[in-house]
Order: C-alpha cells, then structure tokens, then sequence
C-alpha cells in the first residue's frame, strides 16, 4: 500500500447522490481474479454508449478533458450498495488518491483505506463551495493535519480519520501486518473462550 | 445500566481494543464465494501464509455460475476461470466447497442458515454486503471486502470500530398480502437508503417476532440498503427451533449448553438504543419501488412522488432516476406493464417465498407478454419445491424453473434483463444496471411479483387473493 500525505490536485466533480458500487463497477467486470486493471471500466455505464470504449458519453465528466486530477468529488453516499472492493480498486487504478464527499457508505470507506484511497467527508455546504470551482482549480488535502482546503479561496475544513486508520496511511501499513503479529493473543484468545 | 443485543455478542468477540481505533475482533464464521475471494487467497499466497482456521470457513459458487445446465461446464470462459479458482483455492487450504453439483450448493446467505451453519451470538462475515440476513439468527453479521476477507482467511479476526446502534419496532398486526418484504421495503422509504449508515440496527417488535425465520431473514438482509452494517433480531423459540436438528448445528449435551447461552441474547430492558424509530405494522401495504435505490418506495396505489419540493440535488437525482426508470412524476405505478417477473435472490428464494408464490398462481397461468423466472436459493430449496410439488404449479402457470444461485439479482450470468424493459424482481437492488445494463427494475414482495406475473402489470395482490 502506498503511503498517503499530502495530496495536491485538481478534481473531478461528479454531483450525483448515491452513486453506487454498481455504477463505479458494474458486476459484469467482477470476474477477474486479481486486483489490477479496474480503471478503465470504472463508471462504464456511465462512460461509454452502449458498452463501446469508441463511443465515449460526451456529457460524462471523465470523457471532459477539461477535469483530471488525483481527487474524485461526489455528491453524499457515495459507495452505497455492494461490499465489492473492486470498486475502491477500481477508483485507484484509474488514479484517485482521495475521494471527497459529505458522505460515504461504511464498507466503501472501509475498502478504500484498506487500498490506500483516503476518503475525506466534508459538510454539505463545503461540497457545494467545492462543486463551484472551475476545471483549474486546486485542492490541498492534508493527511496529517487532518485538513481539506480550496486552495484558491483558502476556505478549509477539518476531516475525521480515527487514529489507528490514520497511521496506517500515513506509513502504507495494512491491519494484515498488525493482526499477524497478534497470533498468540488470538490463539488465548481462542483458549480462554473455549 | 443494560446492554443491547449487539453489545452483549460484540464484547464476547473483542480479542483487543485499540486506543483511539478500532476494535480486534473475532470472527466465529466465515462465508466465502467465487468473486470475492480469488484476491484475498493471492494475497495469503504472496505472504507465504495459510488459511488461519479452515474449519470455521464455508464455500460455495453461486454469483457467477448459470442456473441452467449445472451439471456442465460453465460456457462463459471467465467466470468458468473463478469457479475453478475457488475449487482450486478450497482445496489448497482444506475449507469445505458446496460447489456445483454438490447437494448442498446455492447463494451463500442462504445455505448458511439451511445447514445450521450460522447460529445465535456468533459473529460471522462474508466478502458480501447481504451477509447481515445471518442477523435473523441474532449474530453480529456483516459484509466485508476482499482486503478483510484475507485478514480473516489469515488471522480469524478483524478491525472493526463499534457500531452505533439503531432499534426499529414495529408493532401490531400486518394486513392481508403484506409481508416481511413490505415491512423493510417501507422501513427503507421512510428512512431513506443512507438514513442507518453507520448503525447497526435491531429489529423488534410483536410484527417482527411474529415472523418466521425466512421472514427475518428478508428484513436482515436488506439492513444493508439503508446504509446500516448489519441488522439483527433477537433469538426466540422460533430460531431455536429452526436451527435444531440441521447439518451443523450443535448436538445432544452442546446443544443444550448453547441453548442456555442463546437465550440470555436479548437487548436488557433499560439498554440504550442511539437512535429508536417506531412503526405502526397496520400502516405498511404492498410496497414496490420506482427508483434506482431501494429507498424510492412506495405503497402500491400511491403515486410517484413529485420533485417540486425538493432541494436542488435531490430534485437532479430523482429526475434521473425517473429518466432512467421511463417514469413519470405523480403518476400511479399500478397497472403498468411489465416484461420479467423474477422470484429469487437472498432476500426472497426460501422455500416460504417459493410457497407463498405457488399460493398466488395455482391453478391459474402467467400473462403472455411476461417472462417469468423462479430459481431457488440453493438445491435443498430446489429439492423441497419438488417434493411439495411447487414446480408443478410453477410450470403449469408457464414459469420457468431454474437452478440454485445468484442469477438475475446481478446479471453476472446470462439471466439478464434486457436493456429499457421492466422487471418486478424480489431481489434487493434496483441500482442502474444491476440485472443487466439498461434493465428497469421494480423491487416487490414474491406476492406482488406473482401477482404481476399473472396479470402482466404492477398489480395488488389483495385484488388476486380474492
Ligand atoms: S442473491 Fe444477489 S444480493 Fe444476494 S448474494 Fe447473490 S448477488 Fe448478492
């Protein structure tokens, strides 16, 4: 896992509520039997007519040339439905590092900072204020001070991550390493219950 | 002060507590599929690690595989590659595989229950969001991805925060033709698709403890559509009888250890809920969804909602979904054709829902412009429906009887609805795309969908049950 400290990017906006697992990875593309690849079918429905990577949907916002950037913006629950993490895989392979909205269904969240995808919920208002800047502008999300700001009007807002979630990040550990190194705390565990 | 159910299990399973972090938690029983799983043993094997505790796993095929020809190799190259993955992956590390073919195979939330596997006070986890129907038994059970699935394969144990907690009762009698499919459908409507995010939710109440356990077990499994991690009942005699007597459950001098245990599984009197709602069972219809997530439902001789009143972003999405669905605002829903019925999935293909469908259109036949879709959760679902005669009924009302697995729920197989053509479907997802890319899809109850299979259009039940 890559470690996460400070992103500094334009973004993507995608003003829609609910946006479901099934919309960042529709099942059909669930057949896979590794982790790597998912970007190019991430919002393929949303993406291309008729399931036709030559007939990209102009009006959709990963088809504008205009937006890019390492941080997605959508609107609140974002990541509802299935607990798929080709999802969260699917969102980093195409290139985000930090997802933003006001918020998030817990598996997807759970998912993207199991992947290194750090998901920053913010206030309705500040998503508006967001929303509201042009393709060129800039966002500076600030793992350690726990801080998102718009950097061209300096407004800002302070993000919750609890602090176990927060060091992993910030040093691309994963709960695997730690759970492993508690072997003989489980298997007492396991005794005592038993 | 008192503890709630979920507290009393949780406790029991917290192997340590992380300062300012999550809980370490152990996991009693895991469930594993085809699709979720393949990454997380890659994983394991790139660590150079084997499978913690392989006797407290459980495996099945049942997202990927076709409901027709079972005894085939699958056609489709790529999901033929997963299945033999898992069959590969199962047999490497010794967990126990209901695969095709195997008596015991069918959708994943619905063999655990049926073979005694998921019991009260356990806490039990699956790559898969509808792993909370297992909360019907009273367990902490909940759906997790695939990173979570290897930590569990590896250590038997997961990081999870404590979840706050929710309690919904309903209370009093349910009218004629509405079942548990209606109860949770409406609990969603009211309370919107994200509104238990982050909770836990208990489920209780006289119209809840009146409901059998595939009744509970539709409610639980559809905690997950209203955002909630997990949905749970408490355990009564109605779960202890259910789970008596079946493959895994415990025996003689365990059995009545467990039992002792199982009945202390009960939210205390003065327990403290961090949030409670209360719903009047007399006041739920048939519901049916017109939207594009389970929360846009209404009663069956409502309306469609207007837009007028709405913020900006939710006027945008539900204009969307309205666009998506061909619908109109302020329209009725009832009398509108439809193309598919499809009776199955975990929310809705146990054998009760199998009956309570049969009840519907025996002796009558289906309406010729629908196409209709019966498949059981799992073989022993299968073999039931035959040995009371069902697919008989079934089959002499023109439905079609398939073979145990996921199906048309997701349309990762070939049971896919066609693009622009509706679908009243007992499954628990109507997302955009989700049977099938362009598929509409109308979420009801298996009465509403046989209702709809013999007139051919979004009907009341009540009106058929004369
Ligand atoms: S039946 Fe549908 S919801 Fe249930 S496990 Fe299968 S795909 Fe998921």
């Amino acid at each position: 896992m890559q470690p996460i400290r400070i992103v500094h990017s334009t973004f993507v906006p995608l003003p829609l509520e609910q946006v479901d697992t099934d919309q960042i990875i529709p099942a059909r593309f669930l057949k896979a039997t590794t982790r790597d690849g998912f970007g190019k079918n991430l919002f393929r429905d949303w993406r291309y007519e008729a399931d036709d990577e030559t007939k990209p949907k102009k009006d959709f916002v990963l088809n504008n040339p205009l937006y890019r950037g390492e941080i997605l913006v959508a609107g609140k629950n974002f990541g509802c439905g299935s607990s798929r993490e080709h999802a969260a895989w699917a969102v980093l392979d195409y290139g985000f590092k930090v997802v933003v909205s006001s918020f998030f269904a817990d598996i997807f969240k759970n998912n993207a900072l199991n992947n290194g995808v750090l998901p920053v919920q913010v206030s309705e208002g500040f998503l508006q204020q967001i929303f509201e800047q042009g393709p060129d502008a800039t966002l500076t999300v600030d793992l350690e001070a726990q801080t998102i700001t718009i950097d061209a009007t300096g407004a800002h807002e302070q993000f919750e991550i609890n602090n176990y979630k927060k060091t992993c990040l910030l040093n691309g550990y994963d709960d695997i390493d730690y759970l492993l190194s508690m072997k003989s705390e489980i298997e007492a565990f396991e005794t005592a219950r038993n | 002060m008192g503890k709630t159910l979920v507290e009393k299990i949780w406790e029991k399973h917290v192997v340590r507590s992380i300062e300012g972090g999550p809980d370490v938690l152990y996991i009693d029983k895991h469930l594993i599929h085809e699709v979720t799983s393949p990454q997380a043993f890659a994983g394991l094997e790139k660590r150079g690690i084997p499978v913690a505790r392989p006797q407290q796993v459980v495996a099945t095929a049942d997202h990927n595989v076709p409901t027709i020809n079972q005894h085939l190799p699958i056609r489709e190259e790529l999901s033929r590659k997963q299945v033999e993955k898992l069959i590969e992956n199962c047999a490497n590390h010794g967990i126990e595989l209901y695969g095709l073919g195997h008596r015991y195979q069918g959708i994943v939330h619905v063999i655990g229950p049926e073979l005694g596997f998921t019991q009260p006070g356990m806490t039990i986890v699956c790559g898969d969001s509808h792993t909370s129907t297992h909360g019907a038994f009273g367990s902490i059970a909940f759906g997790i991805g695939t990173s979570e699935v290897e930590m569990v394969l590896a250590t038997q144990c997961l990081m999870q925060s404590k979840p706050k907690l929710m309690r919904i009762n309903v209370e009093g009698e349910l009218a004629k033709g509405v079942v548990a499919k209606d109860i949770i459908l409406y609990i969603i409507a009211q309370i919107s698709a994200s509104g238990a995010t982050g909770f836990f939710v208990e489920y209780a109440g006289s119209a809840i403890r009146s409901l059998s356990m595939e009744g509970r077990m539709t409610i639980c499994n559809m905690s997950i559509e209203m955002g909630a991690r997990g949905g749970l009942i408490a355990p009564d005699q109605t779960t202890f009888d259910y789970v008596q007597g079946r493959t895994f459950a415990p025996k003689g001098e365990v059995w009545d250890k467990k039992l002792a245990e199982w009945k202390e599984l009960y939210s205390d009197a003065d327990a403290q809920f961090d949030h409670e709602i209360n719903i009047n069972a007399a006041d739920i219809e048939p519901m049916i969804t017109w939207g594009t997530n389970p929360g846009l439902g209404i009663g069956i001789n409502d309306a469609i909602p207007t837009t007028e009143t709405l913020s900006e972003g939710e006027k945008r999405n539900l204009k969307k979904a309205l666009e998506y669905m061909g619908l109109q605002e302020g329209k009725a829903i009832k009398g509108m054709p439809v193309q598919h019925v499809f009776i199955g999935s975990c929310t809705n293909s146990r054998i009760e829902d199998l009956r309570l469908v049969a009840d519907v259109v025996k002796g009558r036949r289906k309406n010729d412009n629908v196409k209709v879709m019966i498949v059981p959760g799992s073989q022993q679902v299968a073999e039931q429906v035959r040995a009371e005669g069902l697919d008989k009924i079934f089959e002499a009302a023109g439905f079609e009887v398939r073979q145990a697995g996921c199906s048309a729920c997701l349309g990762m197989n070939e049971d896919k609805v066609p693009a622009g053509e509706y679908c009243i479907s007992t499954s628990n997802r109507n997302f955009e795309g989700r049977q099938g890319a362009g598929a509409r899809t109308l979420l009801a109850s298996p009465l509403t969908a046989a209702a709809a299979a013999i007139t051919g259009v979004v009907t009341d039940v009540r009106e058929l049950l004369g």
